[in-house]
């Protein structure tokens, strides 16, 4: 049986526990090239990127890697404007890819060969998303071909959302306050935490992310899950208005 | 149990689905009505795993389906449980002698009226992707042939959530359900979006939504999508009825 805040809090605890690069950056890019280092040791890979996209296609880029070596793979995709992160955030679903030479490069005939010149062999990218709320993508790359295992799979998609909490808690002028709590807990309840979502955007006034964000933070200052809080709001109990911190 | 004269019927309209403007959770729903209509049963429901292996409600053919579904969910305890760890279906379970087995779930299932619960796994080669669950009002009992259609109507769900007719590869199955799970999530944003606009509940909103997807010929998962992301896409749906 699967234990949610147990499941994110470990992601956390090996984020807290990953050493930063000299010169990392601050805040929640540092704490995003922690994520990116942790996953690809935990995995393990050759690296990992975090990247930001939108549906307009214009600047989309990096945001953080595990390593140099990973950020320039990274941006290869931006550079020829193909690849499997462009793919994932577009068809709000994973791409997987364990051949890169074979059906990669069918896919992508200019990343494919591009990406193995820097020794990349498989690629496994994950959007970024809380169902209409989009941030990017997170990319896995090896330097072997084949699958990810199962288990390896589980990894990467809990990442992903502890990777999306943070973009979405940084863009809304919420970072740093929860990039260690997760309070999403029992999941039979999380239908009522996307309802709620969708309730805040019309009461607040604001777009998906944002909702998501506030949301958060709000159960975040209260010490109260999330559930709770998504219960109260469905219910009409409460609602957050524009001065509600 | 097998209203057989249906079946046929129901195969065609099910593959037309698999074919156009194909929406994978109004094509989950299809299949729970169907499978509902079918065996006779009163309302039917269907979870799906995700990459942790927990399961998820993705669709249900009522209302009071939906809730004893979260209800196994939350509980952790239910025939869609029991199916989806063994891989084997749970058949003709008399729920009022059920305490024991689901101490919670049973009790609660009784009274929201339901008498029997099936449960049928959802498969893919070896690996187990989700369940799908039927209630009858009634202690209605199915004979192993009726056991084999509803497996067959579980196992067009799966193919559907392929996407293909031959099984290609876990990392397909693995990006289809990823998939899916997130447009479940939208759908469930769009509701939230509805219902704080019109003042209904959200299973009012999803009806609303719903009918307008269908009166306009667009995908459930693109309206609730736009409904949130550029609700002005859809002005009938937004403005006061």
């Amino acid at each position: 049986m699967d234990d949610v805040p147990g499941r994110l809090a470990h992601v956390n605890y090996l984020i807290d526990n990953e050493p930063s690069l000299p010169g990392a950056a601050p805040g929640t890019i540092g704490r995003l090239e922690r994520l990116c280092s942790a996953l690809s040791r935990a995995l393990p890979a050759m690296g990992v990127g975090v990247s930001l996209l939108a549906a307009d296609n214009y600047g989309g880029g990096t945001l953080a890697a595990s390593d140099s070596a990973s950020r320039v793979i990274e941006e290869l995709q931006f550079t020829l404007g193909e690849g499997p992160c462009i793919d994932a955030y577009a068809s709000r679903s994973p791409i997987l890819e364990p051949d890169l030479a074979g059906r990669g490069t069918r896919r992508w005939p200019g990343y494919g060969p591009a990406a193995q010149e820097h020794g990349v062999e498989a690629v496994f990218a994950f959007p970024l998303q809380v169902g209409a709320a989009r941030a990017g993508a997170l990319d896995v790359y090896r330097d072997a071909p084949g699958a990810l295992t199962p288990d390896g799979l589980a990894q990467a998609f809990t990442f992903a959302e502890v990777a999306m909490g943070l973009l979405v808690d940084d863009q809304h002028g919420i970072a740093g306050t929860q990039s260690k709590v997760n309070l999403d807990d029992v999941l039979a309840y999380r239908l009522e935490v996307y309802q709620a979502q969708g309730m805040l955007m019309v009461d607040l006034g604001v777009g998906i992310d944002e909702a998501v964000a506030r949301l958060r933070a709000y159960a975040y200052a209260r010490r109260r899950a999330l559930s709770d809080v998504a219960n109260d709001i469905v219910n009409g109990r409460m609602t957050l208005d524009r001065d509600t911190p | 149990m097998i209203a057989t004269s249906r079946l046929a019927e129901v195969f065609v309209e099910v593959a037309d689905t698999l074919v156009d403007d194909f929406d994978v959770i109004e094509f989950l729903e299809l299949v729970t009505r169907h499978t509902a209509e079918v065996s006779q049963a009163a309302s039917a429901g269907l979870l799906l795993a995700d990459p942790n292996g927990q399961l998820q409600y993705m669709a249900s053919s009522a209302e009071s389906v939906r809730l004893l579904e979260l209800f196994q969910l939350q509980y952790q305890q239910g025939p869609c449980l029991d199916c989806f760890r063994t891989g084997a279906p749970v058949v003709n379970t008399d729920l009022t002698e059920a305490d024991e087995r689901w101490p919670v779930f049973a009790p609660r299932a009784v009274a929201a009226g339901f008498q029997s619960v099936h449960a049928f796994p959802l498969r893919h080669r070896r690996r187990v992707i989700g369940a799908l669950n039927l209630f009858s009002t009634d202690t209605g009992r199915f004979e192993p042939t009726d056991v084999r259609i509803i497996q067959s109507l579980a196992d067009i769900a799966t193919i559907g959530l392929l996407q293909e007719r031959t099984v290609r590869s876990a990392e397909i199955l693995t990006e289809q359900l990823q998939g899916a799970l997130n447009s479940r999530i939208t759908i469930e944003q769009a509701k939230g979006v509805l219902s704080r606009t019109h003042h209904i509940d959200v299973d009012a909103a999803f009806e609303l939504m719903r009918a307008y997807s269908r009166r306009n010929h667009h995908r459930l998962s693109d309206v609730a999508r736009e409904v949130v992301t550029d609700p002005g896409q859809h002005p009938e749906l937004m403005s006061a009825p």
